[in-house]
């Protein structure tokens, strides 16, 4: 070797261990910077990315609970869980999807809309996830697919509970109805719910309470939702369950209603359009609450049919309107022998005082006449007569003597006016006319004559036939004011007569304990009196106290006559009735109206007689 | 000898002659770098069967590659460096010939013409030029003394540029990048001036732009705007990266042990038998088993540049560091992938990673390194 090669050599062993040195420390500090970086994974962001890898593997899934039943008085089951089936579809277990959902549809009908809903899940949803192709399935679709079904993998047949209503109409309009849960309900509960850690007390479930008890008793009814914590992979397969809680499954719910009770009265009904309301007098225990014609409930669990929500819609009959909470009628003479205590009450009246009935009556310095609604008037009549005849000219002078501020004072103490608090929502508040109310509200001053409108329970007066009831137990109870409801607590079954724990009764001031006698006696001869409007319904078994009523749709002109044949069915005058019985010790109260009726001893009396027949003699 | 002769830690230098080394002496091995590769074989073997669901037959066919590997690389631990040289210009050629027929008859996965099949086998000229290249510029250099003149440099450089063009339009940007560092390298320890490559680090930023606006694909481009921002494309592109950081974060100190990681088990880790191991590992064993296998890495690594000290001709010396250093760029750039360092770029973790032609290459330049090591002849002092 040369010494210029050896130089060379020597220098390019030094120059490349130099390099060599630098890449070295390069590793090194390259390396260095590696575990820094995975010491802020691995230890300084530790428990950030433990949570992460939590919430990657564990799933909670909730386990919906069933809803509770309802039932009446009884034990008759008016709300239960019926299992129905249908066919679903594993996208993952089908080979050919589009093949296998027309061989399906030769067995089965299967709608266009169907097929829609199908695919619009087949998208959202993953692939080993099963899908619904058609929901209840009847019988024979059931029996036909299970013959067939080794040609489908992948294809079941999925049973789940629905709520049903087995008395369908004639529960409609207390028991309610539940439904699929809509976008605004969606929102409601999760604003409710803001702790996200917990599952929703709604996730899993699809159905929730419309309107009734349904819905008022929701919370009772639902029950507590169920989780099950499970180890999931990353496609959402469940792998392993980590931890469960069943669910709660909600509180059944006995009511105070008498199905047989509730049933008889809308046989009473029949064709008639109208409500009644029969309360136990004793407790405010709701023993038939019917609007009718009512509508079948089962129809809104799936979701109405627009064809048949159209029907609904739109019949002359309102048959979704619930006329018992939420119908607002004239009183009409229902309210006279309220009038009339509160004449006895405030001292104005005497009850043996004797008033003169031309047939009109006439405020002092005014020519208007207030007609009575007989022609020739009753004659001279005191309390008991006016009420038994139901004189209108005995009324307008008293309510004229009392003066619209006592009125509208005694009146409000039985109810009217305002919401009994019945323990189903829906209900409306009727009128009970004040000066205050027609300042606030036609910004006008109360007119003297008005008074005596409103004596006769017409004019602004309206009242919902819950409210009725509610009154007429009030005067049976002689004073005792239970507030109505239809569900028994904590689903303790019902014993009858046994007092309700939620709802005091009230007990109205009473001046002196005969005027609620002769009140009530009034009440008694309307039914028992030789020209009481409701003599049809005395009979031996049990004695009636009741008032007629008659409120008009339609006014009749100051010189006109009203005449029931030549108007038409839609302007004639509503028929109401209300009554409790037995007079000695009070066990039903009842009102009725009935929609255009007519006269109310000739309409609603008779519907009320059977009620109070039922109740008190077929048991 | 110079006073600033370099000194590797005493682990690292020869020791006394054993039987053992007599017998590794005499098949050409070299103790400290096959104890290393053979436990970082065996702890992938273990977190491959980890990875893989427990799967018996993962692990059978990753033993049945290593131990074709490793055979490999006992033969070519028998050829004398001299022949290596030699053959160096030939074996470039030849890549080069593959590369292009790659491209005009290759098959491809995922939108990329990669390899070609041998009926048995598949068959990958990149990883070829992966040997290739280092052996050829370092034939290069070697012939003329060094620091290479820039006449030479730019020879060099074209050769480099030429395979890393066809890998590129294949495309495979992971390998390019391997390949390219590994020409660069020798390069680098061949005396590349400090100037030049300031120079060039002043021009990347240009030619980065450039190569973005034109020389990437969306896919590409894609993985970078994601390693940018992971959370870009969650469920898209980014979700290697976020779940990778979940499984590697979640191991935490001690790891939730073997057979436990959640992260992989339950699928939520994507390629976790290949490119992204490292976050099984880092899952089941935690900051400790990661030390433990990096500091595995590091012995190799330093076992190997200093082979690269010891060499006694300038194409060994030079070789050896490449292909040293090349098996480091395997790992920083696995593992800075998988922990969110660097974007996320197709390379497996070296000799852990299943499959793929990457372990027998690997496997290969280290018979290359045992060779050189071996082969030496006792010089007068």
């Amino acid at each position: 070797m040369s010494r210029n090669a050896l130089k060379d050599y020597l220098r390019e062993s030094r120059l490349f261990r130099n390099r060599i040195i630098v890449t070295a420390v390069a590793v090194v500090l390259l390396l260095g910077a590696l575990v820094t970086r995975l010491v802020v994974l691995q230890v300084i962001n530790h428990q950030h990315f433990t949570t992460l890898s939590q919430e990657n593997r564990v799933d909670v899934r909730a386990l919906p609970p069933t809803r509770g039943l309802i039932y009446d008085r009884n034990g008759v089951i008016l709300a239960q869980n019926l299992p129905t089936f249908s066919l679903e579809v594993i996208p993952e277990q089908v080979k050919d999807l589009d093949a296998t959902l027309q061989a399906l549809g030769k067995i089965i009908e299967i709608s266009e809309s169907d097929y829609k809903s199908f695919k619009g899940q087949l998208n959202q949803q993953r692939r080993f996830n099963s899908i619904p192709i058609r929901v209840r399935l009847d019988q024979v679709e059931v029996a036909k697919l299970a013959a067939n079904r080794h040609r489908f993998p992948g294809v079941e047949i999925e049973a789940k509970l629905l709520r049903h209503y087995p008395l369908g109409e004639k529960t409609a309009h207390v028991v309610g109805y539940v439904g699929r849960i809509n976008q605004e309900e969606l929102q409601r509960i999760n604003e409710e719910e803001q702790d996200e850690n917990v599952a929703s007390s709604y996730s899993g479930t699809s159905h929730i309470g419309k309107t009734g008890v349904e819905k008022s008793y929701e919370s009772i009814l639902h029950g507590k939702v169920g989780v099950r914590q499970v180890e999931v992979n990353a496609l959402g397969r469940i792998i392993r369950v980590l931890h469960s809680e069943p669910p709660e499954p909600g509180q059944d719910l006995h009511l105070s209603l008498d199905i047989g009770l509730q049933s008889e009265a809308i046989a009473a009904f029949g064709e008639e359009r109208g409500a009644a309301v029969a309360i136990d007098p004793r407790n405010g225990a709701i023993l038939a609450l019917v609007s009718n014609p009512g509508f079948d409930p089962n129809l809104f669990v799936e979701g109405i049919s627009s064809s048949d929500y159209k029907m609904l819609q739109q019949s002359k009959d309102k048959p979704l309107f619930n006329r018992a909470l939420r119908g607002q009628y004239p009183p009409g003479s229902t309210v006279k022998p309220f009038i009339g205590l509160a004449g006895l009450e405030t001292g104005t009246l005497n009850s043996t005082q004797k008033n003169y009935c031309p047939g009109f009556y006439q405020l002092p310095g005014h020519s208007h006449k207030y007609r009575d609604w007989r022609k020739g008037g009753h004659g001279s009549v005191n309390l008991i007569d006016a009420v038994t005849q139901s004189c209108d000219v005995y009324f307008y002078a008293l309510a004229h003597q009392l003066g619209i501020d006592r009125l509208h004072e005694f009146l409000s103490r039985f109810g009217f006016g305002r919401r009994t608090k019945l323990d189903i929502e829906g209900e409306r508040t009727g009128l009970l006319p004040s000066r205050e109310w027609k300042k606030r509200v036609r910004k006008q001053p109360w007119y003297p004559g008005e008074t005596l409108i409103a004596g006769i329970g017409q004019g602004y007066f309206l009242a919902t036939p819950l409210q009725l009831a509610h009154a007429t137990a009030t005067l049976a109870a002689r004073g005792v004011s239970n507030p109505p409801w239809v569900v028994q607590t904590k689903g303790i079954k019902y014993v009858s007569g046994a007092m309700h724990e939620r709802d005091k009764p009230t007990i109205l001031q009473q001046r002196n304990p005969n005027n609620w006698i002769k009140a009530i006696e009034a009440m008694t001869q309307v039914i028992e009196g030789a020209r009481g409007t409701a003599r049809a319904l005395k009979n031996e078994n049990y004695r009636i106290a009741g008032k007629t009523g008659t409120a008009q749709v339609f006014s009749v002109k100051q010189d006109e006559e009203y005449d029931e044949e030549k108007v038409e069915k839609e302007k004639r005058d509503h028929a109401l009735f209300i009554a409790f019985a037995p007079v000695e010790e009070p066990r039903i109260a009842v009102a009725v109206v009935v929609e255009n009726g007519g006269h109310g001893g000739s309409v609603a009396a008779p519907i009320a007689k059977r009620i109070m027949d039922y109740h008190l003699l077929k048991k | 000898m110079s006073t600033n002769r370099f000194y590797p830690p005493s682990g690292l230098r020869e020791s006394n002659p054993t039987k053992v080394d007599g017998l590794l002496a005499g098949l050409h091995l070299d103790l400290p770098l096959l104890t290393g590769l053979i436990l970082l074989s065996l702890f992938g073997l273990l977190v491959l069967f980890s990875a893989s669901g427990e799967s018996v037959e993962h692990v059978k066919r990753a033993l049945l590659r290593l131990a074709l590997a490793f055979a490999m690389m006992v033969v070519v631990a028998q050829i004398p460096p001299a022949v290596v040289r030699r053959w160096s210009p030939r074996l470039f050629a030849i890549s080069l010939l593959l590369l292009v027929a790659v491209l005009v008859a290759g098959h491809g996965a995922k939108g990329a013409q990669r390899w070609i099949s041998l009926g048995f086998f598949n068959f990958q000229p990149a990883d070829l030029a992966k040997l290739a290249v280092p052996m050829m510029i370092a034939w290069f250099l070697a012939e003329k003394p060094l620091p290479p003149t820039w006449q030479r440099l730019t020879i060099a450089g074209a050769m480099i540029f030429i395979p890393i063009l066809l890998i590129a339009l294949q495309p495979d940007l992971g390998t390019a990048l391997l390949v390219a560092s590994s020409g660069l390298f020798v390069l680098f320890l061949a005396g590349l001036s400090w100037r030049f490559l300031a120079g060039m680090a002043i021009t990347a930023v240009p030619s980065g732009w450039v190569l973005w606006e034109w020389g990437m694909h969306d896919y590409q481009r894609g993985r970078v705007l994601t390693f940018l921002d992971p959370e870009r494309d969650p469920l898209g592109s980014g979700y290697h990266i976020i779940q990778s950081k979940i499984a590697i974060g979640s191991g935490g100190l001690y790891g939730k042990g073997w057979l436990n990681g959640t992260q992989s088990h339950l699928e939520f880790l994507p390629e976790r038998t290949t490119d992204f191991i490292f976050a099984v590992l880092s899952e089941e064993f935690g900051l400790t088993g990661v030390i433990l296998l990096l500091s595995l890495y590091l012995l190799i690594i330093l076992r190997g540049l200093y082979i690269a000290t010891r060499a006694q001709d300038t194409f060994s010396r030079l070789l050896a560091g490449a292909l040293t250093l090349v098996f480091f760029v395997y790992l920083f750039v696995n593992t800075g992938m998988v922990s969110g360092l660097l974007p996320v770029v197709g390379v497996p973790l070296p000799l852990v990673s299943y499959g793929g032609t990457a372990t027998v290459t690997i496997l290969t330049g280290f018979g290359i390194l045992m060779s050189i090591h071996t082969h030496r002849k006792l010089l007068p002092t």
